[in-house]
């Protein structure tokens, strides 16, 4: 990074200011034949530290193109993405495994856990690709599935868990290298209203205490009022982007609901 | 990611599908345990021929009356009348690497035994003749040099004469007719088995001094043979040519004529048999590969399906870290992990094969270590390289795509 050519003291003050994410004027597009389909028309966005945005849009605007950009599991075609403050795009393949694997935690819409294998070992995979100890990997694993208010069902595998729970699991694998940013897409998709606001009462609930920098893809505008702050795309582009009003606090809104009956 | 974790991951995948994975290693597991008793079978072979031209005497040197050109008809061996007794003294006296001569000469007739009769071969010779082909007698006592002088009705029956003449009475001192001559019959031969290099039974034979074959049943002055044992196995080339030189000598033969006589040396037919039967080896073995390379096949096409399969897990691993060269790890351990399980239960079904095969058929097995060795290794190689193709496969996915793959 740019340590290597600053000085000790601005080195530390550069890493501690660096914005998490930095898009300039990025342009997506694929060839499909002879025509040319544009997913981002010229995207520029800041996101610091600490911000919780709610990324919005009908399908085809754009918005899961940004977010596997974002994610690094696609570079655009034009314009810069720094991580920060890194230039995403000058990386290669095993250094952007590298970046998913350490600095951005994934959350799918679909859990996309590993089926026959406990939650335990679906929440230290990353952790074994960042090559850390088997030791260090387990107690990692066990704090973040606690994090989510699993301790209890470490060793249960996917199958034997709600969807509510599976998704937690998700995102106890998300923490469990500790990253910076957190992504999610459409994490509530497949629950029902009650599990998804437990599901972004976790969200805040990092958000909050750890200062974790979240982006959450979804259609639902329930959702999105969890977090802080709003992206619209609309064809490829950002057409709003304003802060949440009115934004709901996820605890309170579990205590108006009535606990679900079998 | 560390070896020990791929290869939990690669475990757990096999033990998902038990069932389409020992399908799968069946190949490695037949090609092994072919492999292992195939070449058992090859080197048991190898080693009875060699055990048998022990037996015959590795040392042995035949010299046979051989080919003459007359006026440009050539003729067998054993139409010439050239080889003499006096060649054989001569051998005996001049050639230092020769340990034992045995002079040679046979007929076929019919032996009558009261009510039985069989026909067999005749063979004339000296008192040497036991020692040089190292055939020791079962009951009764060899002929002497003094039967050979006065040319002595005397026999000593192979085992099979045996057999045939005398089912119930004990031979040894009876009198058998041959030609309408009595012959006592003073030995039997012990069992030798049939030869390694005729096929044909070596213990269908009558024994008795040459000269008694020469005067009273061929009339004849010639010899067909001599039988001549080396001091040694290392001699038996010395002995070779001191005796193609004393005979060259005593039949004046002058290069480029041909010889009169022909000398061969067990020691090469040995290496011939030995040849022939490493030939025999190989062949079995390349056989048995060919269905190593077929599991091998197996494998890749199993891998191919698993990576198919699975490649929403290898978009899911890609999402959270796992570099290219995870993917292709994993999925590489797990092919040779395939393989070399095949390999390990192809080895207990070859060394299975290799007990069962002798008990069943009778045929000689020799378990080689060196074949178990290389199955294994060539079953590993080909998981490594069957599996490749597989593992570079799902390494490539895109991630995004495979995240997508229903």
């Amino acid at each position: 990074m740019a340590t290597m050519t600053s000085t000790p003291a601005v080195a530390f003050s550069e890493k501690e200011t660096a914005v998490p994410i930095r898009v300039e004027d990025v342009h997506k597009y694929y060839e499909l034949g002879d025509t040319r389909v544009h997913a981002l028309r010229g995207v520029s966005v800041e996101i610091a530290h600490g911000e919780f945005v709610a990324v919005m849009g009908a399908s085809g605007s754009g918005k899961s193109t940004f977010m596997n950009i974002l994610g690094c599991l696609d570079g655009p075609s034009s314009g810069k993405y720094l991580l920060e403050g890194t230039d995403v795009s000058l990386l290669n393949k095993r250094e952007l495994a590298a970046i998913r694997n350490r600095k951005i935690g994934f959350v799918f819409q679909g859990f996309n856990l590993l089926s026959r294998t406990t939650a335990l070992e679906n929440a230290e995979l990353p952790a074994i690709y960042a090559r850390i100890s088997e030791q260090e990997r387990i107690s990692r694993a066990k704090e973040a599935l606690a994090m989510v208010g699993l301790a209890d069902r470490a060793e249960h595998f996917p199958s034997q868990l709600s969807g509510g729970q599976q998704q937690r699991v998700a995102i106890a694998r998300a923490l469990v290298n500790r990253p910076a940013i957190l992504l999610a897409d459409e994490p509530t998709g497949n629950l029902d209203s009650r599990t998804s606001v437990e599901v972004m009462e976790i969200f805040q609930k990092l958000n909050q205490e750890r200062g974790l920098t979240i982006v959450l893809v979804t259609h639902e505008h329930d959702i999105a009022q969890f977090a802080k702050r709003s992206l619209v795309f609309r064809d490829g582009k950002i057409r709003k982007d304003e802060p949440v009003v009115n934004r709901q606090i996820a605890s309170d809104v579990l205590r108006t609901l009535p606990a679900l009956e079998d | 990611m560390e070896l020990m974790a791929t290869i939990r991951i690669a475990l757990r995948a096999i033990a998902r599908n038990k069932l389409r994975s020992c399908l799968t290693s069946l190949g490695i597991i037949i090609g092994v345990g072919a492999v292992i008793a195939m070449v058992a079978l090859g080197q048991g072979a190898q080693h009875q021929v060699q055990q048998q031209i022990a037996a015959m005497g590795s040392n042995v040197l035949f010299v046979g009356s051989g080919t003459m050109n007359r006026g440009g008809v050539r003729l067998g061996w054993g139409n010439t009348k050239t080889l003499v007794y006096d060649d054989i003294a001569a051998i005996r006296r001049e050639c230092p690497a020769v340990s034992l001569v045995a002079a040679g000469t046979g007929t076929s007739a019919q032996i009558v035994f009261g009510n039985d009769n069989w026909y067999t071969r005749i063979t004339g010779t000296e008192p040497e003749y036991l020692d040089i082909r190292a055939w020791p007698l079962d009951e009764g006592t060899n002929f002497t040099q003094e039967d050979v002088q006065t040319a002595a009705n005397v026999a000593v029956i192979g085992d099979t004469v045996r057999k045939n003449l005398f089912p119930a009475t004990d031979p040894v001192g009876q009198t058998v007719r041959i030609n309408s001559l009595p012959f006592r019959v003073i030995g039997v031969l012990s069992v030798k088995g049939s030869s390694v290099a005729m096929g044909n039974d070596q213990d269908d034979v009558i024994i008795m001094p040459y000269s008694t074959v020469q005067k009273k049943m061929n009339g004849t002055q010639w010899l067909a043979y001599a039988m001549v044992s080396a001091q040694s196995k290392e001699a038996s080339f010395a002995a070779q040519s001191q005796i193609e030189g004393v005979l060259r000598d005593r039949h004046r033969i002058r290069q480029p004529q041909d010889d009169d006589f022909f000398v061969r040396n067990m020691a090469d037919v040995a290496d011939l048999y030995d040849q022939q039967t490493t030939v025999m080896t190989l062949l079995l073995a390349f056989i048995a590969s060919i269905s190593l390379i077929v599991g091998g096949i197996g494998i890749m096409n199993i891998m191919l399906v698993s990576v198919t399969e699975r490649t929403r897990e290898i978009g899911i691993r890609m999402a959270i870290g796992a570099t290219e060269d995870d993917v292709r790890s994993q999925f590489l351990i797990e092919s040779v992990i395939l393989s070399a399980m095949g390999g390990a239960i192809g080895i207990l079904s070859g060394l299975v094969a290799s007990f069962l095969i002798p008990r069943v058929t009778g045929w000689p097995v020799s378990v080689s270590m060196i074949a178990i060795l290389i199955a294994v290794l060539f079953s590993i190689a080909v998981g490594v390289f069957f599996g490749y193709y597989p593992a570079r496969k799902a390494a490539r996915l895109n991630p995004i795509e495979a995240l997508r793959y229903e």
